[in-house]
């Protein structure tokens, strides 16, 4: 636990401090300099605190944060790898609405605490994904009159 | 009294049934767990491009009071707040609820609620016309003053640690001037061609306080939500009425310390909640009952959080200056129809404004009659398994934020921001400071290069942001709010161990 957090830390402050060192690199180099005048002057101060946060990580003083426990990550893992795959590549792949009712079923078969060995629970993942699904494209088809990208079904 | 003009405007048909869906939805929203005020309002926004200005304003002012109200249900019933401003309210409402005084305390929470809002309200109606006109005074530096302003006390004051929270505005305003620059018109930090029109502000709301939310419901596994709803047995109404108003003490510190406390941007309603308990505890001579299911916990802590409501709009409708998240969520809900506030919305829209601001006050009521009866669907609604919540925020969040643009770019955007904020939340960074940096980046921008322009042909630009009363005032509380968190961080520090520290924020996550 100790450990843990403290290597977490540096990692996260340290991706912040890449970002802050990045930003003021393309600030201070990119050219008009008048586009860029304003950035730089936040980029100065993102590079300072940035460094400084990276800086108290690597002599572990860093106390604000929890970071991440194991078990925390093993259980966000599945539904992080499924939200991103609905997102990045099934949404406009499959159409918004085949991919919503996948990834809604998919996610409540992962986290609903309901057993898996009974079918009961099975239904009413299902009815519950459909009911969903259907308030969904009411809102957003019919109400809103919002066009999402359709391939397979609907 | 430019206000009453308007009044009838919240009672046509259409506006009023925005105002009970607003205020009936807010409600249930609010009683669930980790569903927050300010992410109910992101994810309502597209609900509200088809609707006229004042309408969408009137569905998310109602969801904004109602869900600030509804947390208070599941602190009651559940012992788990619906939201951070119902913290405090646990304390005595849910010892109440196992005494089996659930009625009572749910009905003393409506009210004290409807008290302190209606308070909150009448202040922002009398201040906000006066404060607007005053504003008309603001050039330039002063304006960009402002938004640092805005940026710098939510940093500093939102969050454990100044520098992280000032590191998160930092952020937030970097990614504010993605995009294409509006005077030259070069291309700035454009790594990726989504966001080369740069970042609409709709989805990177929803993202940053949706997606965080949905991935702490996946980080819970498939454990069942053990909390028990404490069943409610009858109570009268005109009794918890007596009760409310004859506990004058904690019902007028509440509303008082909220509706001080709304008004400083950054400050929010966790914090009005509690220090209006612990004031109410100290000034009382039945302090001991504190904590053992006594009325007047609930009553403070309720009607601080919702007096805090309408002031902390003060600083939004006023400078354009939000001063909470949830005033920023509103704000993007403002510019999406094309409404600056300030005196251009009281000179130009005071329809729309005095639509807006009205329905708040006619929605406290509302959600203080409609709060009794949907008490307990609300409660039986937080009991819905995280797994559902999780894929429906998820899936509301997808299709809000493509309905946007009708863009798959603003869906990226949203999953890229909201998925970081997740990670640098564990690690002490704050979604607020960041909101506001993005929010108010352009703004600060825009008039720190009209500043420029002025200073560059008039005198020199050291000068003209650096001196004058307003300028300098603006600068010193710019430095105090830091100088003062930091002195607060380095106190706080000696008496707490990093291990107390890491034990204190899992408890809280």
């Amino acid at each position: 636990m100790t450990d843990l957090p403290r290597s977490q830390h540096i990692i996260a402050s340290g991706l912040v401090a890449v970002v802050g060192v990045w930003v003021a690199y393309v600030s201070y180099t990119q050219e008009p300099a008048a586009a860029f005048l304003f950035p730089r002057i936040i980029s100065t101060v993102f590079v300072v605190l940035a460094l400084w946060t990276f800086g108290k990580a690597l002599m572990g003083k860093s106390k604000v944060g929890a970071g991440l426990s194991r078990g925390a990550m093993i259980n966000i893992l599945p539904g992080l790898v499924v939200a991103l795959i609905y997102i990045f590549w099934a949404a406009k792949a499959l159409g918004f609405y085949t991919a919503t009712t996948a990834t809604f079923f998919i996610l409540l078969s992962l986290y609903d605490p309901a057993p898996h060995s009974e079918m009961r629970s099975w239904i009413k993942r299902a009815l519950i994904t459909a009911g969903f699904l259907a308030v969904m494209y009411g809102l957003f088809a019919q109400l809103l009159n919002v066009f999402t990208p359709r391939e397979i079904f609907f | 009294m430019e206000f009453l003009l308007y009044f009838g405007d919240v009672f046509t048909p259409f506006n009023f049934m925005l105002l009970l869906i607003g205020t009936i939805g807010g409600l249930i929203l609010g009683a669930t767990p980790g569903l927050s005020p300010t992410m109910a309002v992101a994810l309502l926004i597209p609900f509200t491009f088809k609707l006229e200005p004042a309408q969408g304003l009137i569905l998310l002012g109602a969801a904004y009071t109602s869900t600030v109200a509804g947390g208070a249900v599941s602190a009651i019933l559940l012992k788990i707040p619906g939201a951070p401003a119902n913290i405090a309210t646990t304390l005595d409402g849910h010892t109440m609820a196992q005494k089996g005084e659930g009625a009572r305390a749910l009905q003393l929470s409506f009210l004290a609620s409807a008290v302190g809002g209606v308070f909150g309200v009448l202040l922002l109606i009398f201040l906000t016309p006066v404060l607007a006109q005053w504003a008309l005074a603001f050039g330039p530096s002063h304006l960009f003053w402002l938004a640092i302003l805005g940026v710098t006390v939510i940093g500093s004051l939102d969050g454990s640690s100044v520098v992280k929270g000032l590191l998160s505005g930092c952020i937030g305003l970097w990614l504010a001037t993605i995009g294409f620059d509006d005077i030259m018109g070069a291309q700035r930090f454009i790594f990726h061609p989504s966001v080369s029109g740069g970042i609409n502000v709709i989805p990177a709301l929803i993202g940053l306080f949706a997606i965080p939310q949905v991935i702490t419901m996946f980080a819970k596994g498939r454990a069942r939500l053990d909390a028990e709803v404490l069943s409610v047995e009858r109570h009268p109404i005109s009794k918890a009425f007596g009760e409310v108003f004859s506990r004058t003490r904690a019902l007028s510190i509440g509303t008082i310390t909220g509706s001080v406390i709304g008004l400083i941007p950054g400050v929010g309603g966790q914090i009005a909640g509690l220090v209006a308990y612990d004031q109410s505890k100290k000034m009382s001579p039945e302090r001991a009952k504190f904590g053992t299911g006594h009325p007047e916990g609930v009553i403070a802590a309720e009607s601080a959080n919702n007096a805090m409501v309408g002031p902390s709009l003060v600083p939004l409708l006023t400078l354009s200056i939000p001063g909470s998240p949830t005033a920023a969520v509103l704000l993007g809900g403002l510019l999406i129809h094309g409404i600056f506030p300030g005196s251009d919305l009281f000179d130009n829209h005071p329809q729309v404004a005095w639509t807006f601001i009205n329905s708040m006050l006619v929605g406290q009521i509302l959600m203080c009659i409609f709060g009794l009866y949907v008490a307990g669907l609300a409660a039986r609604v937080a009991q819905v398994p995280n797994a559902v919540m999780a894929a429906v925020v998820l899936s509301l969040a997808v299709f809000g934020s493509y309905s946007v643009q009708n863009s798959m770019g603003d869906v990226y955007i949203m999953a890229a921001l909201g998925t970081g904020m997740y990670f640098l939340e564990r690690f002490g960074f704050s979604a607020a400071p960041l909101v506001l940096g993005l929010i108010l980046g352009p703004i600060a921008e825009a008039n720190f290069i009209q500043g420029s322009m002025i200073a560059n042909a008039t005198s020199s630009v050291g000068q003209y942001f650096f001196t004058g009363l307003l300028n300098l005032t603006l600068i010193a509380i710019v430095v105090a709010s830091i100088v003062y968190s930091v002195w607060m961080e380095l106190r706080h520090r000696r008496y707490v161990t990093k291990e107390d520290a890491v034990a204190k924020e899992e408890a809280l996550s």
